[in-house]
């Protein structure tokens, strides 16, 4: 477990629809350049979860701390003003703008006489591909003409952008072919050097276990626990998230059963 | 990082490169270009068919002054659309704000402050604006906060206020309106003289230029690629010709002499040997003056990003923070502002309101839009592109009555232009993906 104060922790949070726990008591934090898995199978409230912390949900319970103290987030805009930024699965582009006016969708630059500053914008957003995919060069054109990973590329210089200390990734390579997996999983690994906290959701547990320092596992709205990575085998992982237990609880017998 | 590669350009990309290269040096929208080119096709198409008689200053004027009402909503039905919604009240918000101006300017306010009062036509103009805009407000609220589909919200508005319009007078005609007021009709009086026009010529060929020269500046102060030098000077020199000529058409546009002569007299000006010039109407310095005033919201502004962005993805723009529905509540008092003007222009060139004022407008404004490029998906449409697109309308209008068919066969040529220039649209992106 590292060390210090987390840069963020989700302490007991809740929230139900119409009565079913979506998310049930689950307590997760979080360390700079760290990253930290979240998965589960569907319908396990890792989204929802998260999205507590983006802004994009209330939570009926719980409390929220950044840097050991307690805040309020309310709004998409709260959580991006705490340097909590989300890259969504779907991507969240507008697909008919350019590159730079996504990147900057919300917190437009403007000049002094409150028009646009698309100059500024794209300027800033070269800035911010040259560190990011030095290859892109499509800054002028509608998204919707990029390809995968030039999309994924954008909605990541979105949140990086504003120098964000938190990000958090909601199966970011799932629309990818495989180059473009590796790709971003690079610039995971650079943004973790860089310092940033990486709460990553994915399905993919070989994508989890190559990326993350530790992984959260919950099942039906509930956290089964958090392991380091370097303790468990992805087998053991597994019986977390199917039949939610803990590797010091799981027996031979049903390791064996998963394995199938 | 380095030994990764990205996806290569798509083909059609490198492609374009070569084939277009020079209308990807002007970076000209391709879109706009092809509608330029359509209506002059169009215009010089009649004036064949009519030996040249539609071609004839006097035909070129009223054909502009009568797309005026129609190409002025049609930039707030385009934003409209390009958010994903749709206003079919637009007509009859027409018709309600018509009768309003009438009945201020014909009956409330010469009793109140006598027929002359030099603000009559303002306070008529304030009131007809704010009632536009508070129409459009309430709709937009019922459309954004409530979350009713705005067909159904328009729809009910059509006929709320066609209805409506009909009560404030019980369908009778109101005339007359103000004389300062009737000036926003058009006509000699109606417009701006001569030396005003060309004024107005010269000004706009300096501010195409600062334009230039602007947009030039700021991509050098960022080092980013330039249009080559030539391209600068051939799309300035092209477009400030061209400017030059819609004025010297305008200025060709005589008044009648006997009208002339009353007017010499009234007004101690002296009556050159071709006759007297009228110049630009006033109801066409309208459109171009709404025509600046909404490309710079809907391409230089915050509020007009968004409304393209809610019309891309409306998730990811709420998601970015921005006030959806905040937004749209705007664009339908944007729209209901529009169509306060455009109802002072209808209402200033009959002198008067009709009970069928704007009637049909929703139809004619939303296949303006349509026509100039707006696409029904959301997020995509062009202000300049509206109005070429009701300026085409216009002149198909125009050209087939002026060779004597009748309205309906106009109708039907309408109709089908509509459906070819969609159909036009739909194959070219369809083969852009």
């Amino acid at each position: 477990m590292p060390e210090g104060v987390p840069l963020v922790e989700l302490r007991n949070m809740s929230v139900s629809f119409g009565g079913v726990h979506a998310v049930n008591d689950v307590t997760v934090d979080l360390y700079p350049g760290e990253i930290v898995g979240l998965v589960g199978g569907n319908g396990a409230g890792k989204s929802t979860l998260i999205k507590t912390l983006s802004g994009a949900q209330k939570p009926d319970s719980g409390e929220i701390f950044i840097d050991g103290k307690p805040v309020a987030i309310h709004s998409p805009m709260d959580a991006k003003n705490l340097g909590v930024e989300t890259i969504y699965q779907t991507l969240a582009l507008a697909d008919n703008i350019d590159a730079p006016a996504n990147v900057f969708l919300g917190r437009e630059l403007m000049t002094p006489v409150r028009t646009l500053d698309d100059s500024a914008m794209e300027d800033a957003t070269r800035k911010v591909m040259k560190r990011l995919n030095p290859r892109f060069d499509n800054f002028k054109v509608a998204v919707e003409s990029l390809s995968g990973g030039q999309r994924q590329s954008v909605a990541i210089a979105k949140a990086v952008q504003f120098n964000a200390r938190i990000l958090i990734m909601d199966e970011p390579t799932a629309a990818l072919g495989p180059a473009e997996t590796e790709v971003v999983r690079g610039l995971m690994r650079q943004l973790k050097e860089e310092g940033i906290g990486i709460f990553l959701i994915s399905h993919d547990i070989h994508d989890v276990f190559d990326l993350a320092d530790r992984i959260s596992v919950m099942l039906q709205g509930k956290l089964v626990g958090t392991v380091n990575k370097a303790d468990v085998t992805m087998d053991e992982v597994l019986a977390m998230i199917i039949i939610g237990k803990l590797p010091e609880e799981v027996t031979e017998t049903e390791l064996e059963q998963l394995r199938g | 990082m380095t030994r990764l590669s990205t996806a290569p350009p798509a083909q059609g990309e490198v492609e374009e490169g070569s084939r277009r290269g020079l209308l990807k040096a002007l970076e000209i929208d391709l879109r706009v270009f092809g509608m330029v080119i359509a209506l002059v096709v169009i215009v010089i198409g009649f004036g064949f068919l009519t030996d040249g008689r539609f071609l004839q200053p006097v035909n070129m004027v009223n054909l502009a002054v009568q797309s005026v009402s129609v190409a002025v909503i049609a930039t707030g039905m385009t934003m409209i659309i390009v958010s994903r919604n749709i206003d079919l009240s637009v007509g009859s918000i027409v018709g309600v704000v018509g009768m309003i101006y009438a009945v201020l300017m014909a009956r409330v306010l010469p009793d109140l402050l006598g027929f002359d009062h030099p603000l009559l036509w303002v306070i008529a103009l304030a009131a007809g604006l704010g009632l536009g805009a508070l129409i459009g407000g309430v709709q937009g609220y019922i459309v954004a906060y409530i979350g009713v589909p705005s067909f159904v919200v328009t729809l009910g508005g059509l006929l709320i206020f066609r209805g409506a319009t009909w009560l404030v007078t019980r369908g009778v005609t109101i005339s007359p309106v103000d004389p300062t007021f009737q000036l926003l009709g058009g006509g000699p009086r109606g417009s701006i003289g001569g030396p005003a026009s060309w004024v107005v010529g010269g000004l706009s060929c300096l501010a195409i230029v600062a334009l230039l020269a602007s947009g030039r500046r700021q991509r050098v102060r960022f080092g980013f690629p330039l249009r080559p030098m030539w391209a600068e000077a051939l799309i300035g020199t092209v477009s400030s010709l061209a400017v030059l000529g819609l004025v010297w058409l305008f200025n060709s546009y005589k008044w009648p002499p006997a009208l002339a002569e009353r007017h010499a007299a009234e007004t101690g000006v002296a009556i050159p040997p071709g006759g007297l010039a009228a110049g630009i109407p006033w109801p066409v310095v309208l459109l171009l003056a709404v025509t600046l005033v909404m490309s710079f919201v809907a391409t230089r502004r915050r509020f007009g990003r968004y409304v393209f962005a809610i019309g891309g993805n409306p998730e990811a723009s709420e998601l970015a923070g921005i006030n959806t529905k905040r937004t749209v509540m705007k664009t339908f008092i944007l729209i209901g502002l529009l169509c306060a003007i455009s109802s002072a222009v209808a209402t200033a060139r009959l002198d008067g309101a009709t009970l069928d004022l704007g009637e049909g407008y929703e139809l004619y404004v939303i296949a303006a839009s349509v026509i100039g490029g707006t696409s029904f998906a959301g997020g995509i449409g062009t202000i300049p592109g509206a109005v070429l697109g009701a300026l085409v309308m216009s002149s198909l209008a125009y050209g087939l009555s002026f060779m004597g068919l009748s309205s309906p066969i106009q109708d039907i040529f309408a109709g089908i232009v509509l459906i070819i220039a969609v159909a036009f649209d739909t194959i070219n992106r369809r083969r852009k993906t």
